[in-house]
């Protein structure tokens, strides 16, 4: 019995090791600046400046500019994204919106949070904030269900007067994200992330111009620690430890109705 | 039994999909080889009017802060970049509007930067003339031609356009038309209503951006941030034509394309997908001029037949610069696997848009487009957990515990009962 228990919990251990492990073997992605927060966004999908989860990226921008970032979200993740915006000292009403966009460029819709907001001409700065849907690793073609890839962020002003264009403003953005786990595991997974341009980045060897630092990407972050390959969720750990409290359930099963020991009336061998 | 056998079949599980997690993880191979690029250029086109006289930017002329921020931009201009500077109304004092109105030269050549003389060359530089931009931006365009780099046109004017009838506008439409890449921005000295929409137009017509200065600091920070992004490397997009018909349309490869699309215009492209590959296709339709409200754009993948396999959509109302939408069709692997490369399948794409104008606006060059193509293995049903047939929660957690302690009480009563049959026997 005890070999049970010890079985029990090595494929406990080994399950959680196992982790950490696959996500080593990944490459480490590429920092946008050294390490630093981006201080620029960019003005359209090609040019959209890369952030990473956590990081606050910041840019002086101009009333009116489309301003873009774009981030890397992974399975099993609800992606936050929060934005804040610093208005000139004095302006008309403004109305300020923030959208996401998967990596097919396909509008994502936001469970909750305050996506477009005016602010009065007595408001110094705008909130706003989106959060997505859970990231699932697969989704039928025909859904646009969120997918593990590149998001990209749109902040724009809606509506404003014309005497307001070109003003100077600050755009702030944070994106986070709530590890949902295994709970958003479905069934299947993309070969690749939903990242635009990746045919050219990953695949061919043979084009190697293609395939290298120095030549431009549409998107070249990873989430920290690379991609998933989709195999590993929580779900290991529940399935292993119910298998375990099962094998304890059934020593303590057997017990109950075989009693302790050999039966009284049992003579000791002759 | 159950006690033994859970764990080894446990193991077996474990096992198995570590090898496979192994095996799925190929190291993504990043060869460092720096390849020759084209340089970014960037023209900076700067209003030396008579207006520029006046003094109302922190106390100095307006022709004493842009020069100020010249000197300062030179010094930090990024190696690579190469910088050019163009003026407009500089030469000609006169009153004759059609003189007023070619007068821009070309003040410094684009190419590599001689700081020293560059500067000397803004230095002289003093408030004359009219106010040409529509002219100024054609020849700035001309200045950028050749290379496949970066492009970008820096506008710095205080005040609106002088020229008219040809529209600054559409100028900045059909230059942005023409090449690839090119870009836009303006700045607005101490700018008035008018002019700011006149600015934001020209802005928004190639995706630039534009901005109202009041400061000097705003100027220098402004045109250097400019100069440096146009330093950022980006991918540039190829030009390629759809077609009306899928049967004339071109065939892409997995790559960034743009091309002009009409209102009301459909285009086709075709895609070939072997078996067992996914297309991946998002496209973009830019609204690079005043467009009504509502608007929509639609890509279809259909099959040479004419059969729609998926659809991408998308509407939008309101001030935009773009609408986007894509859409992703894996194509199964083949049954009958008879050896050889598979055979790729001709999937047309088609984009159209239901952008609409007011009858002022021109509708020639089309509204800008750019299509992505990827082409990437297709997904694989089963290599997920959840597959696997495992589970998580207390429910299975509460099932799982019931079922070994049942089965345990069964097991211990049969033993139990063996004995006694051995017993009596």
């Amino acid at each position: 019995m005890r070999v049970t228990r010890v079985l029990g919990a090595a494929l406990l251990t080994l399950g959680l090791a196992a982790a950490p492990a696959a996500a080593d073997s990944s490459p480490s992605p590429k920092a946008p600046e050294d390490g630093g927060a981006p201080t620029r966004a960019g003005t359209s999908f090609r040019t959209a400046t890369e952030v990473e989860q956590g990081q606050t990226a910041t840019a002086r921008a101009s009333t009116g500019d489309y301003l873009y970032w774009s981030f890397p979200a992974d399975a099993g993740q609800r992606p936050t994204v929060h934005a804040t915006v610093k208005l000139p000292e004095s302006h008309a009403a403004q109305t300020w919106q923030i959208d996401v966009y998967d990596g097919l460029r396909r509008r994502q819709a936001c469970q909750y949070g305050a996506q477009t907001r005016t602010a009065g001409t007595d408001k110094a700065s705008v909130e706003l904030e989106c959060v997505l849907r859970t990231v699932r690793a697969w989704s039928e073609p025909w859904a646009d269900d969120p997918l593990p890839g590149t998001y990209y962020v749109r902040l724009t002003a809606l509506r404003l007067p014309t005497a307001d264009l070109g003003q100077a403003v600050e755009a702030e953005l944070r994106v986070g994200s709530k590890d949902v786990g295994g709970a958003a595991a479905v069934d299947g997974s993309l070969s690749e992330p939903l990242v635009p341009g990746i045919a050219m980045t990953s695949g061919a060897g043979e084009e190697e111009k293609d395939d290298d630092s120095g030549s431009p990407v549409l998107a070249g972050l990873e989430p920290e620690d690379g991609w998933s390959s989709g195999w590993w969720s929580d779900r290991w750990v529940w399935t292993a430890a119910g298998g375990a409290l099962a094998a304890l359930a059934g020593v303590a099963g057997y017990r109950l109705t075989r009693g302790s020991g050999r039966p009284p009336r049992v003579p000791p061998s002759t | 039994m159950i006690t033994r056998k859970r764990p080894v079949a446990g193991v077996c599980a474990l096992l198995a999909a570590l090898t496979a997690g192994l095996v799925a993880f190929p190291a993504a191979a990043a060869a460092d080889e720096p390849t020759g690029r084209d340089a970014p250029k960037v023209n900076l086109v700067l209003d030396v009017s008579g207006s520029m006289r006046a003094r109302d930017i922190d106390g100095r002329s307006r022709m004493a802060a842009a020069k100020q921020a010249f000197n300062e931009v030179l010094d930090a201009t990024p190696e690579e970049v190469e910088l050019g500077i163009r003026t407009l109304g500089a030469n000609y004092a006169g009153d004759d509007r059609e003189e007023g109105c070619e007068d821009t030269a070309q003040l410094y050549p684009v190419g590599p930067l001689d700081r020293t003389e560059a500067k000397t060359a803004v230095a002289t530089l003093t408030p004359t003339g009219w106010t040409p931009i529509g002219p100024a931006l054609l020849k700035a365009a001309d200045d950028l031609e050749g290379g496949d780099g970066s492009k970008r046109i820096v506008l710095i004017s205080d005040g609106e356009d002088t020229c008219a009838p040809l529209d600054p506008c559409e100028v900045a439409r059909e230059i942005a038309a023409k090449g690839i890449g090119l870009t836009v921005d303006t700045l607005g000295l101490v700018p008035n209503v008018k002019m700011s929409r006149q600015l934001s137009c020209i802005a928004e017509a190639t995706g630039g951006t534009y901005t109202s200065v009041e400061h000097q600091d705003e100027l220098t920070d402004r045109v250097n941030e400019l100069v440096d992004r146009a330093a950022e490397p980006v991918v540039t997009p190829v030009a390629t034509e759809g077609a009306a018909s899928c049967t004339r349309a071109p065939t892409l490869g997995s790559g960034l394309y743009t091309d002009r699309e009409e209102f009301g215009q459909q285009r086709w492209y075709r895609v070939e997908l072997p078996a067992g590959q996914e297309l991946r296709a998002s496209v973009s339709v830019a609204a690079d001029r005043a467009v009504r409200p509502d608007y929509g754009v639609l890509l279809r993948a259909v099959t040479v037949h004419g059969r729609e396999i998926v659809r991408g959509e998308a509407t939008g109302n309101g001030r935009t610069d773009v609408l986007s939408t894509g859409l992703r069709y894996p194509r199964p692997e083949r049954e009958d696997d008879d050896g050889g490369k598979p055979a790729a399948e001709v999937v047309c794409l088609a984009v159209t848009n239901s952008f609409s104008a007011d009858s002022g606006v021109k509708t020639t060059p089309g509204l800008p487009l750019e299509l992505t193509v990827d082409v990437v293995d297709g997904p694989d049903g089963s290599s997920d957990v959840a597959s696997f047939g495992l589970g998580r929660g207390w429910w299975l957690l509460g099932a799982l515990v019931l079922t070994g302690f049942l089965a345990g009480l069964v097991w211990g009563w049969l033993s139990r009962w063996r004995i006694a049959v051995w017993r009596t026997s």
